[in-house]
C-alpha cells in the first residue's frame, strides 16, 4: 500500500541502546510498548494464579485451603488486577503504543515524554493497589466494583487500593489524549482517515471513551476515599448517602470500560483476519462505523447492572432496550469477518487460530448478554455465576484471547524473533478446551442458582464446582506453555523478516525490530488499507 | 432449572428458551459458515484470493435482522418481568430483614422466623430491609431476586406453586460469611399453614409432607419436648442447666475437647455431634451434663431443623 520504504533500512534496530537507564528514561513508542507488555502479562500471570487458588478452594465443599478473609481478598485483587492492570490497558497500551504510529506513517505518538508518563503512573498504581496486600489491616475484600456501603465499614484496605485504580485511571486519560491527538496530527501523507487501517481506527474510539469516561472514575473513587476518611455522607446511607448513586457513577465509567477493553481487540482482529485470509477485509466501513457506534451507544447502557437495585421502572425498560441496540454493531463486526473469509486464502497460522477462537468465543459471550439484557432473565441471573461466565468469555474470550492472537502475530515483528509454531498450537488447544470447560460450567451453575463471590457452595452445586475446577488446570497448563515457548522464542537465534505473513499495512514494510526512528523516509500512501490482490487496471 | 415452582418461573424459563432458541441456532449458523469457509477457501486449495471491499444490501440485511430480533427479546423479557412488578392485592406482606449475615422474617401478627414459611398457591409480598449494607434476597426455585438497600425500601413477591424447601441465597457481596448468609422458604399446604399462623406451636405440623427425608422441624419440635430436652434447655434465650437454643444455629461457640478450647460455627454438623456424643465438645462454662439420648439419626436431622427454625 506504500509507495515509500518499499525495503527495509539498514538503520540499526530500536533495541541498539542497552542499559537499564536506556529503558527507563526512554520516550520511544516502542520501547514504551515492550516495558507495557512486560508489566502486564507479569499482572496477568499473579491475577491467573489468583483464579486458581479460588479454583482450588471451590473443589470441595467447606474450608479446602483457605478461609473467607482469603478467598474475598482474592476475588477482589483478581478482579482488580484483571481489569485495571490487564484487559483494560491491555491492547491499547502495549500494541497501540508499538503499532498506532508505524501504522499510520509516523515516527512516534504527538506526545513521547506524557507517554512515558502514563506508564509511570500505571506502574505507581499498581504497586499502590499491591501494596494494599501488605499495608494497613489486610487486602481489600469488596470485590473490584467497591460496592458502598460495605466498602466504606469494611476493615480491610480499600483506600490503598482504590488509589492505586485512581492513579491508573489517569495514565489511561493521558494515553487516549496521546492517541487522539496522534491520529489528528500525525498521519502520514496520504493517509486520509479512510485509508487508516483498522487498528488505528478501533484505538481511536476507543480513546475518546478512555478520556471522556474514565475522569468519572477518578472522581467516584476519590469520593470513596473522602467517605472513608471523613464520613461525609455522600454514599452512606447511615449518615444521609445514597449507596445507589454510587452504582449509577461506577457503572458510568464500568460499563463504557469494558468497550475499551473490547474495542482494540476487535481493531486486532480485523487486522489479523485479512493477513491470513490474504484478501481484504470486508465491510471496511462498516467496521469503522460499528466502532464508532459501540463507543457511543456503549455510553447509555451502565444501569443494566442495576436491575434489581429497585431503580425506576421507566429506566429499567429503557436501559433494557439500549442494551439490546448496543448488541448490533458487534454483531455486524462479526459478520464481515467471516465474510473476509470468503474467496480469500486461509491459512491456519497461530496468530489466526486465536483470532478464529476468538469470534466463536465472543459470539458466545456477546449472546449471553442478550439473556442478562432480558428483563425477566435478568431478575433470575443476576449476581450469579452466570455473569462470572458471560463477562469471561467477553474479556477473556474476548479481550485475552485477541491479545493473544495479536501477540503472535506481532511478535516476530516486535523481537524480530520466532516462537515455535508446534507448541504454539498445542498451548492454544489447551487454552481453548480448558476455557470452555471452566466458563461454560460457569454458565450453568449461574442457571442452577450459585451466586457469585461465594466461598463455600450448596452440596447441589459440587459438581458443576468440580468440572470448572478441572477445566482451570487445562486451561492453566496452556497458558503457561504459551508464556514459556514464547519467552523460550526470544532466545532463538533467527533472522526474521521484514514480512513473515504477507501483510500489507505499514508495520510490514519496516524491518524486524523496527529501527528507532521507524521510516527513514515517511511513506506516501495512495491506496485504501489492505488491498491484497490489486485488480491491474486496464491502460487508459 | 426447570421446575415451575413459583408462578414467574414460568415466565422467566419462557423467555429463556426463546433466547437460548435464537442465539444456539446463531452460535451453530456462524460456526459451521467459519469452519466451512476456512476449508473451502484454505490456502493452496480455494484458488486465487480476491479483493471483495463489501456489500451494502447485505450489510443492510445483517443489521436489520439481527435488530428485529433484538428487539422481540427486549419485549418478551420487558413483559413477562412486568408480572413482578405488580403486587396481587391480596399477597400477605411479610418484613424481611436482613444484616451480616442473617435473615429474619417478620408476619403480618408480628411472629418472627428465621426461615420463612408461606402457603402453596398464596401471592406473598416481601419487604426488603437492611440494617448495615446492601444484600440480595434470592430464591433461585422462585427465580426472584431484589437487592436489599439500606435506607430504601425495596420489595419483591412471589406466588409458590410446589410443596417443599428452597433455597434463600444472599447475592450481594455482604462481608466476611457473605456465602453462608442462606436460609430456606417452605412452601406448605393452606391449613398447615393457618393452622400454624393462628396457633401457639413455634413450627408448623405438616399434613401433606414435602419432598422425601427432607427434615421435619415440626417433629423435632415434639421430640425436644418428648425426650426431655426441654428440661435443660429453652428456647427463649434463658440459660437453664444447659445452653438455649435460641439463636444457637450458625452462631460462635467455644467448645473443649480434650481438655482444649476451640472455637466454631455450630452447624448442621456440630449441632449432630453435640447430640450423639455429648461430652466430646462440651460448651465452655457448661458442666458435662448433658445425657446422651436414644435418638435415631432421622429425629436428630428434625432436633437439627427444629434448632435452625428458632429465631
Ligand atoms: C440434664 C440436662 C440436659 C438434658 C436433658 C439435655 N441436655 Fe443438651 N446440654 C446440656 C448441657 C449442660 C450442655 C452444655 C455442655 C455440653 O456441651 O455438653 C448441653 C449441650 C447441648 C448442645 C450443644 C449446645 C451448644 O450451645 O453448643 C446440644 C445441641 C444439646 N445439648 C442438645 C440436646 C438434646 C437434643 C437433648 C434432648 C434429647 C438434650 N440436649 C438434653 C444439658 C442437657
Ligand atoms: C483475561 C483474563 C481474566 C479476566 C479479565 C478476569 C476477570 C475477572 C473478574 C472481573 C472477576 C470478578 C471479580 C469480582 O467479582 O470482584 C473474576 C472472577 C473470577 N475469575 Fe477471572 N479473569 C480472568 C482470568 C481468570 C483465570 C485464568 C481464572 C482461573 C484459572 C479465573 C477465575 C475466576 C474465578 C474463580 C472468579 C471468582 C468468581 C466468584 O467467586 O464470583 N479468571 N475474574
Ligand atoms: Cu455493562
Ligand atoms: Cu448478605
Amino acid at each position: 500500500m506504500s509507495t515509500a520504504a518499499e525495503s527495509p533500512t539498514s538503520e540499526p534496530s530500536f533495541y541498539e541502546r542497552k542499559g537499564i537507564a536506556s529503558w527507563l528514561l526512554t520516550t520511544d513508542h516502542k520501547r514504551i510498548g515492550i516495558l507495557y507488555l512486560g508489566s502486564m502479562m507479569t499482572f496477568f500471570l499473579v491475577g491467573m494464579t489468583f483464579g486458581v487458588f479460588m479454583r482450588l478452594e471451590q473443589l470441595t465443599m467447606g474450608p479446602t485451603i483457605m478461609k473467607p478473609t482469603t478467598y474475598n481478598a482474592l476475588f477482589t485483587l483478581h478482579g482488580v488486577m484483571m481489569i485495571f492492570l490487564f484487559v483494560i490497558p491491555g491492547l491499547s497500551a502495549v500494541f497501540g503504543n508499538f503499532f498506532l504510529p508505524i501504522m499510520i506513517g509516523a515516527k512516534d505518538v504527538a506526545f513521547p515524554r506524557l507517554n512515558l508518563l502514563s506508564w509511570y503512573l500505571f506502574m505507581s498504581g499498581a504497586a499502590v493497589s499491591l501494596s494494599s496486600l501488605f499495608t494497613g489491616s489486610g487486602p481489600p475484600d469488596t470485590g473490584w466494583s467497591f460496592y458502598v456501603p460495605y466498602s466504606l465499614r469494611t476493615r480491610t484496605n480499600v483506600t490503598m487500593a482504590v488509589f492505586g485504580v485512581f492513579l491508573i485511571g489517569f495514565s489511561s486519560i493521558i494515553t487516549g489524549l496521546n492517541f487522539i491527538t496522534t491520529m489528528h496530527r500525525l498521519r502520514t501523507k496520504g493517509m486520509n482517515w479512510m485509508r487508516m487501517p483498522l487498528f488505528p481506527w478501533a484505538l481511536y474510539a476507543t480513546a475518546w471513551v478512555q478520556v471522556l469516561a474514565t475522569p468519572i472514575l477518578g472522581i467516584t473513587l476519590l469520593l470513596v476515599m473522602l467517605e472513608r476518611l471523613f464520613h461525609l455522607g455522600i454514599f452512606d446511607p447511615s449518615i444521609g448517602g445514597d449507596p445507589i448513586l454510587y452504582q449509577h457513577l461506577f457503572w458510568t465509567y464500568s460499563h463504557p470500560a469494558v468497550y475499551i477493553m473490547i474495542l482494540p481487540a476487535m481493531g486486532a482482529i480485523s487486522e489479523i483476519i485479512p493477513t491470513f485470509a490474504h484478501r481484504t477485509i470486508f465491510g471496511y466501513k462498516a467496521i469503522v462505523l460499528s466502532s464508532m457506534g459501540i463507543a457511543a451507544i456503549g455510553s447509555l447502557v451502565w444501569a443494566h447492572h442495576m436491575f434489581t437495585s429497585g431503580m425506576s421502572e421507566v429506566a429499567i425498560v429503557v436501559f433494557s432496550l439500549l442494551t439490546f441496540l448496543v448488541a448490533i454493531p458487534s454483531a455486524i463486526k462479526v459478520f464481515n469477518w467471516v465474510a473476509t473469509l470468503y474467496k480469500g486464502s486461509v491459512e491456519l497460522r497461530s496468530p489466526m487460530l486465536f483470532a478464529l477462537a476468538f469470534i466463536f468465543l465472543f459470539s458466545i459471550g456477546g449472546l449471553t448478554g442478550l439473556f442478562q439484557g432480558a428483563l425477566a432473565i435478568n431478575v433470575h441471573i443476576h449476581d450469579t455465576y452466570f455473569i462470572v461466565g458471560h463477562f469471561h468469555y467477553v474479556m477473556f474470550g474476548g479481550t485475552g484471547f485477541a491479545f493473544f492472537a495479536a501477540l503472535h502475530y506481532w511478535y516476530p515483528k516486535m523481537f524480530g524473533r520466532m516462537y515455535s509454531e508446534r507448541t504454539a498450537i498445542v498451548a492454544f488447544v489447551l487454552i481453548f478446551i480448558g476455557f470452555n470447560l471452566l466458563y461454560f460450567t460457569f454458565l450453568v451453575l449461574g442457571l442452577q442458582g450459585m451466586p457469585r463471590r461465594y466461598y463455600d457452595h450448596l452440596p447441589r452445586f459440587h459438581t458443576g464446582h468440580i468440572w470448572a475446577t478441572i477445566g482451570s488446570w487445562i486451561m492453566v497448563a496452556g497458558l503457561l506453555l504459551m508464556v514459556i515457548n514464547l519467552v523460550r522464542g526470544l532466545f532463538r537465534k533467527t533472522t526474521i523478516p521484514a514480512n513473515p505473513w504477507g501483510g500489507v499495512t505499514l508495520e510490514w514494510t519496516v524491518s524486524s525490530p523496527p529501527p528507532t526512528e521507524n521510516f527513514d523516509v515517511l511513506p506516501v500512501i495512495s491506496e485504501p488499507a489492505y488491498t491484497f490482490n490489486p485488480v491491474t487496471k486496464e491502460p487508459a | 432449572m426447570f421446575g415451575g415452582a413459583s408462578s414467574f418461573s414460568g415466565k422467566v424459563d419462557a423467555v429463556f428458551l426463546y433466547i437460548a432458541a435464537l442465539t444456539i441456532a446463531f452460535l451453530v449458523f456462524i460456526t459451521f459458515v467459519m469452519i466451512y469457509l476456512v476449508i473451502r477457501y484454505r490456502r493452496g486449495k480455494g484458488g486465487k484470493a480476491q479483493d471483495i471491499h463489501g456489500h451494502l444490501l447485505l450489510e443492510l440485511v445483517w443489521t436489520g435482522i439481527p435488530l428485529v430480533l433484538f428487539l422481540t427479546m427486549f419485549y418478551y423479557g420487558w413483559t413477562n418481568y412486568r408480572y413482578l412488578r405488580e403486587v396481587p392485592r391480596d399477597a400477605m406482606v411479610v418484613q424481611v430483614t436482613a444484616r451480616q449475615w442473617a435473615w429474619s422474617f417478620t408476619y403480618p401478627n408480628g411472629r418472627q422466623t428465621s426461615e420463612l414459611y408461606v402457603a402453596l398457591g398464596r401471592p406473598v409480598r416481601l419487604d426488603l430491609k437492611s440494617l448495615d449494607v446492601l444484600h440480595g434476597f434470592y430464591v433461585p426455585a422462585f427465580r426472584v431476586k431484589a437487592d436489599v438497600v439500606p435506607g430504601k425500601n425495596n420489595y419483591t413477591w412471589f406466588q409458590a406453586e410446589q410443596l417443599g424447601d428452597f433455597d434463600i441465597e444472599c447475592t450481594v457481596m455482604c462481608g466476611v460469611n457473605h456465602s453462608y448468609m442462606l436460609s430456606k422458604v417452605h412452601v406448605i399446604a393452606e391449613q398447615d399453614f393457618s393452622a400454624w399462623y393462628f396457633g401457639d406451636s413455634d413450627v408448623p405440623v405438616l399434613s401433606q409432607a414435602g419432598p422425601a427425608g427432607a427434615p421435619d422441624p415440626a417433629r423435632g419440635e415434639r421430640i425436644f419436648k418428648l425426650k426431655g430436652c426441654v428440661a435443660c434447655h429453652s428456647t427463649d434465650g434463658s440459660k437453664l442447666v444447659g445452653p438455649t437454643w435460641k439463636g444457637l444455629f450458625g452462631s460462635q461457640v467455644t467448645v473443649l475437647t480434650d481438655g482444649k478450647e476451640v472455637t466454631l460455627t455450630a452447624d448442621d454438623d456440630y449441632i449432630a455431634r453435640s447430640i450423639h456424643h455429648p461430652p466430646k465438645e462440651v460448651v465452655k462454662g457448661f458442666a458435662p451434663q448433658m445425657p446422651k439420648a436414644d435418638l435415631s439419626d432421622r429425629d436428630v436431622a428434625d432436633l437439627v431443623a427444629y434448632i435452625k427454625f428458632l429465631p
